[in-house]
Order: structure tokens, then C-alpha cells, then sequence
């Protein structure tokens, strides 16, 4: 259960290894927490963060979870949800950037891009909320990503499952309203982790404890869609409109 | 039988949760005890605890119906036996003007029977009369497997002191028969001092206040340095015939509580109550309160419920809400009261009413809240920053003493601090799970604390 101030008894984070959302769980993380749980595919690499988390009094669980494996996800989500009782935050993470080069031309990369980023996290989205439906409670922070406002040639593929994944999470936020489930969407722009590493970085980059903090503030107030930095608000709203010849000479990084 | 799936919260309006809300009469509610699935049931009365107590997300929660009228007065031995969704509100009309008062009162009179013994209520005369289950003579109880039994002090006791601060998951309290106060009048003799800092509190309450049958202090959390603690002390009774001068004389139990007002739903989100208002509002009150005041009569709406006559106040805090955070720590832990004033009020927090009491003994219930010492009762805007830590910080101040929170107002704290707080809670679990092996009654306060011994929730 939440407390009266809104801090989460138990927060679970699907894509455990990623660096936004351990920045995200980070953030949440108060003297309140019982619980976190890592959902990852690399479970040693999970240990590993969960090693950086441990505290007097915090339980830190990681589990094996394939955001790929879509037959899996609702019995992973019930049976943590089994073991740690109500889930108060979860945090949906996984996800890759994929090579542009070769999910511009190999269609069997650019399948797999898609059916991790966009239809596993459908399903992952599905089965969470499922769960916390029957709770009657419990908030959802989804990372989509400033790349599917206006998809972009610099990566397309990554760009569209995010668009979708963004549309997805707008239509069923709706439809959540009145059954007791928040959802969050958050859209960074630029982030300098891993996954962009040796990237020239975008404008207005940001980093993962700047997201975490644009999102745990979020989760204190109604918005149901934020940015991180908040200025790409306004900066796509213009390039939103912008020409296509023009946006497509755009030096965006 | 109304059926809605719908947000409930408590009186602080934070930490929603959609549960099946059901209103229906008494003979109704064994038959919907038949749905129960595995978020298990609930009865909830009018929502006046201030957390989760009253919630259960994903749940059932049943609203037993009930009207003054159906109160049953018992004038020869001095007793009421009235079904448990009437609230103080309509039963108060009927007992005032009869001549009788309920035995305890919290600070609002919306509050359903019920829901006073689940939380073992107190009011300004716990000092003197201890709280609401001390004056229950017997109460029914419908199981989780639909069965009704009848239990009282001295019938299975083990069970009817887990039902009192029980917080409604020992059963369903259908009806309750309890001792009543008879009163000559419907007004208030009162005196009231203002009072410069803490220290002069402390040895005014522990002096005078067994003199009175009632006794509170209301304090500026707001003051500090040497105001630190000032506060206006208002103790009382009820008045006595010879005290009614004029109209009131004519009529002296006449009593027609009335609501004021009403707050508006345009309220700014971050609410209207900031440091500012909050502080100006309190300097008032302490001003506006005289030096010192003997035999003042007052409405037994004036004195007890000050707050009511304002509908719907809690909107002024706005989307986020307040907490009201109250706890007790025992005589001689003056110096931990203190620390905890004085941090309060250096963390700048903006806390509209707070208000210090005296307890007296303790009953047998392994829940109820009260016991021997000095409670602190405050209001806070959600809104306040850093506020969970803050509060957190205060939990273990309050029981590095000895102390604990009260059920009813809580939805902060944690299942150590409630452990710690409450050394019976096994005894209680106990009989609990012996009436409910199925874990039927749940709660999300019941969840948050982990109150009910594992295995018995789902």
C-alpha cells in the first residue's frame, strides 16, 4: 500500500538494469519502502544493481523477466505480486535503441526491435495492470521517449515502437481513469547512459537523475504525461510543425 | 441495495483506492457476505478516519444504512441499543432533547456508531470516563461465515475487546447497546485560559484537570522560542439547570446543531491553507481566546464540534489533501513532547489545529489507542514537502518513549512502529484469525501494517 503522502510500499522495476529506471527506483525510494523488486533478463547483472540498493529494512528481490517472452508476463507479474503482496509503483524500463543501420535494412532485427519496445511492453503494460485493477490501486510509470513524438530517420524503427508504445499508454491511460491505476508517461529526451554512449549527444541532453526527479515529482501531482528536461515540451511543439524537407535536415544529433 | 465500484478515501483525501461499495440495511448484509472474494470485505461508516482504515482496495465495502429513529432507549437503567451505520449526528437529536448524552464524543459527530467502537473513539473526557468501548455493555457481531453473535465484557470478552480499536476486522458490528450520560441541559459550562508556553500547559493540565469532566488544549505549533507551546486551555461539564439564564432556561435541552456552511469544490489545488493563512489564523485564535474565562456557557455543538458547523472542510487543503498524524506518549516523556513540538515547528510546517490532551487508563481492548499519558492530535497540509520523512522521523521519537498512533488517524507509519506501539497486537491477531481463519476482513490499513498475521490475507 501507498501511504497518505503517497510513498510506495513496493516498487517494481521491469527492465531492472536499466539505467533511467534504477534512477527512477532511486528517486521513489524512501525510509517508507519495504520492498523492490528487479524484473530483468540478466539476473546477475541485477544482483549487481540490487547490491547498490540494499538497506536496513529494504527487501530487494530481482526475478528472471524477458520483456520478449510476452506468454511469461502476467504469471511474473502475479507471482511477485504473490510473494511481496500489493504492488504500489511499477516502473516499465526495458527496452532497446537498436543498431539504425541494420534495423533500417534487416527485417528480422527490425521485428525484433519492435516486438521487445513496442509489443512487449503492450503486453507488460496489460499484465500490470491487470494486477493492479484487482487491487483497486497502484500507479505505472512508462518511459517512452521524446524519438516517437516526430520519428525520425536518425532511427526509425526505435522511433515508431516508442510512437506507438506512447499512443498505446494515452488510449489506455483513459481508459485506467476511475479504476483506481495512474499511469505516468515519460518522455526523455536525450539521455546519457549505456545505450548512447559514444552518441553525439542530442540538445538539451539530460541524465537518468534528472528523469528520475521530472518523474517522482510528477507522481506527487495529476499530470498524466510528462518531459524530461519539461522544456522538450515546448521545443517539439514547434518541431512538430516543422516542414518535412526541413525536418529532415535537421541536425538533431 | 446500492451497488458502486468507486475511489474511497479517508477525511484526508489522499491514497484512493477503488473498491465494490455496497449500502444496504442489516438484514441485507449477511446475504452480500456471500461475494466475498479474495480482497475480502470491509464495513465502512462515514469516512471520518482520516487514513485507510475505512478502505479496501479491490474489495468489498459495505455501508450499513441506519436512522436515528431506530435507537432504542432504555431510560430505566440508563442504556441505548441502536443499529451500527446511525450516526452520532441523528442520534444525538434524539438523546439531547430526552435528556441524555452519548458517553464519549470525538471531535465530529459524523460518525457512525460503528465506527466508534471499531476505532475505540475518545473525546475530551477520556481523562475521566476513558473511551467508547468502556461503556459498551453488549454489541452484535456478524462472522465471516454469516453467523451473528451477541459479545460484551463479560460475554467471550476475548472477542469483544479484539472487536473495540478493532478496526472492523473481527466482523461486522451490526448493533450496539451502551451506557448513556444523563444531562440536566443541553449547554456547556465552560472556562477557558490562555496559556503562554508549554511548560505552564503541562503543570496547568496535570493540576486542574481532574476537576473537570472535560479538558483540551489547543495549541500554536506555529509559535516558537519562549511562545513555544502557547496554547488556550478550554475545560468543562455539562451545564446544570441553575446555570440557563432567559430563553434558554425555557427549553433547556433543546438542541438543533446546524451547519454553518459549507466549502465550495473551487478550491485551487494547492489548497488555501499555506503559512500564511495558517499562521494568521492561529495568532487569531490565540488572540481572540481571553486571558482567562469562568463558567462561559456554550452548545454542546460550540464545545465538541466546532468543526462540523464548516461542511466538507477538508477541501480546503486541496487535491493533495491533509494528514492528521496523533499519537500518545506517557507521563514523563514531557521532554520528548517537547522535542517533537519544537521540531515541528522549526520544519516550518503548516498545521492549522493541533491539540494536546491528558489520557487516563487504558481499557482491555489490545488495540485501543489510548493510555496513560499525553496525546498530540495535528493537521497537516498533504501538500507539505518532505513531509513522509519528516513524519517518519517523529515515529521514532514517539516510540523511543513508549508511545504509539492511533489507527484511526494514521496513514504514515509502518508495520515496526505498529508492532512496537501496540505489544498486544499477537494477542489480537490471535482471536482474530480464530473468527476469521479465511482472512475475509481486510483493509488497506490492514494491508499497509500488516495487522492481521500471515496467511490470514490475501
Amino acid at each position: 500500500m501507498n501511504n497518505a503522502v503517497g510513498e510506495a510500499q513496493t516498487i517494481v522495476l521491469l527492465g531492472g538494469n536499466s539505467e533511467i529506471g534504477v534512477a527512477v527506483v532511486k528517486a521513489a525510494l524512501q525510509p517508507f519502502t519495504r520492498t523492490v523488486v528487479l524484473a530483468c533478463r540478466h539476473v546477475a547483472k541485477g544482483q549487481q544493481v540490487a547490491a547498490t540498493l540494499q538497506r536496513e529494512g529494504l527487501t530487494v528481490d530481482v526475478v528472471e523477466f524477458d520483456g520478449a517472452d510476452t506468454a511469461s508476463h502476467q504469471r511474473v507479474i502475479d507471482s511477485i505480486a504473490e510473494r511481496h503482496g500489493d504492488l504500489d509503483l511499477v516502473v516499465v524500463a526495458f527496452g532497446a535503441l537498436g543498431d539504425a543501420e541494420v534495423t533500417r535494412v534487416d527485417i528480422a532485427a527490425a521485428v525484433e526491435l519492435a516486438h521487445v519496445n513496442f509489443t512487449g511492453a503492450v503486453s507488460s503494460i496489460v499484465a500490470t495492470c491487470n494486477r493492479l485493477r484487482s487491487q483497486g490501486h497502484g500507479a505505472l510509470v512508462v518511459l517512452s521517449s521524446v524519438a516517437g513524438e516526430r520519428v525520425r530517420a536518425a532511427n526509425p524503427v526505435y522511433g515508431a515502437t516508442k510512437a506507438g508504445l506512447d499512443g498505446f499508454c494515452q488510449g489506455y491511460g483513459d481508459w485506467l481513469v476511475g479504476q483506481g491505476v495512474r499511469m505516468l508517461v515519460v518522455r526523455p529526451g536525450f539521455v546519457r547512459t549505456a545505450m548512447t554512449q559514444g552518441m553525439k549527444a542530442a540538445p538539451f541532453a539530460t541524465t537518468p537523475e534528472k528523469v528520475a526527479e521530472v518523474t517522482v515529482k510528477a507522481l506527487r501531482g495529476t499530470r498524466r504525461t510528462v518531459w524530461a528536461p519539461p522544456i522538450l515540451q515546448v521545443v517539439f511543439s514547434v518541431l512538430r510543425h516543422v516542414p518535412g524537407p526541413v525536418w529532415r535536415r535537421l541536425p538533431l544529433g | 441495495m446500492r451497488n458502486l465500484r468507486r475511489a474511497l478515501t479517508g477525511w484526508g483525501r489522499n491514497n484512493a483506492t477503488v473498491a465494490e461499495v455496497r449500502e444496504l440495511p442489516n438484514h441485507e448484509v449477511a446475504a452480500a457476505l456471500h461475494d466475498i472474494g479474495p480482497r475480502g470485505a470491509l464495513a465502512r461508516g462515514l469516512g471520518r478516519c482520516y487514513g485507510d482504515a475505512a478502505q479496501n482496495g479491490g474489495g468489498l465495502v459495505l455501508r450499513l444504512l441506519g436512522a436515528g429513529h431506530e435507537a432504542v432507549l432504555h431510560p430505566e437503567d440508563g442504556t441505548v441499543t441502536v443499529p451500527a451505520g446511525v450516526s452520532m449526528d441523528d442520534l444525538l437529536r434524539i438523546l439531547v432533547p430526552r435528556g441524555w448524552f452519548v458517553p464519549v464524543t470525538a471531535g465530529t459527530r459524523y460518525v457512525t456508531i460503528g465506527g466508534a467502537i471499531a476505532s475505540d473513539i475518545h473525546g475530551k473526557n477520556h481523562h475521566v470516563e476513558g473511551s467508547f468501548g468502556s461503556h459498551v455493555v453488549t454489541l452484535d457481531l456478524m462472522l465471516a461465515d454469516g453467523s451473528l453473535v451477541t459479545v460484551g465484557p463479560n460475554v467471550q470478552p476475548d472477542l469483544f475487546w479484539a472487536t473495540v480499536g478493532g478496526q472492523g476486522l473481527t466482523g461486522i458490528i451490526m448493533s450496539a447497546t451502551f451506557r448513556l450520560l444523563p444531562i440536566d441541559t443541553s449547554m456547556m459550562t465552560v472556562d477557558t485560559n490562555r496559556i503562554p508556553n508549554l511548560e505552564v500547559l503541562f503543570a496547568a493540565m496535570d493540576e486542574g484537570d481532574d476537576r473537570y469532566r472535560y479538558s483540551v488544549a489547543w495549541i500554536d505549533l506555529t509559535a516558537r522560542g519562549g511562545n513555544l507551546g502557547r496554547s488556550v486551555l478550554t475545560r468543562g461539564d455539562h451545564a446544570p439547570l441553575d446555570a440557563l439564564e432567559g430563553r434558554a432556561a425555557l427549553d433547556p435541552t433543546a438542541y438543533a446543531p446546524r451547519v454553518l456552511a459549507s466549502v465550495p469544490p473551487v478550491i485551487p489545488p494547492q489548497g488555501l491553507l499555506n503559512k500564511l493563512s495558517v499562521a494568521a489564523f492561529n495568532e487569531l485564535w490565540f488572540r481572540k481566546a481571553p486571558v482567562e474565562r469562568v463558567d462561559e456557557v456554550q452548545s454542546i455543538a460550540a464545545f465538541f464540534h466546532p468543526l462540523d458547523m464548516l461542511a466538507k472542510w477538508n477541501l480546503l487543503y486541496g487535491t493533495r489533501g491533509l494528514v492528521q498524524y496523533q499519537f500518545v506518549v506517557p507521563f514523563g516523556a514531557e521532554e520528548t513532547l517537547r522535542a517533537i513540538i519544537e521540531r515541528i515547528s522549526s520544519a516550518g510546517v503548516t498545521s492549522f489545529l493541533a491539540v494536546l490532551k491528558r489520557f487516563g487508563a487504558a481499557n482491555p481492548a489490545p488495540l485501543s489507542f489510548p493510555t496513560p499519558g499525553w496525546t498530540l492530535a495535528l493537521d497537516v497540509p498533504g501538500a507539505v514537502s518532505s513531509l513522509g520523512p519528516l513524519l517518519h522521523e517523529l515515529d521514532h521519537m514517539v516510540l523511543a518513549v513508549g508511545g504509539r498512533h492511533y489507527l484511526a488517524k494514521d496513514g504514515v507509519t509502518t508495520p515496526e512502529m505498529i508492532r512496537a506501539g501496540y505489544p498486544r497486537l499477537p494477542e489480537w491477531q490471535a482471536v482474530q484469525r480464530r473468527v476469521d481463519p479465511e482472512g475475509h476482513w481486510q483493509s488497506d490499513l490492514a494491508r499497509r501494517l500488516q495487522l492481521t498475521a500471515p496467511g490470514g490475507n490475501s
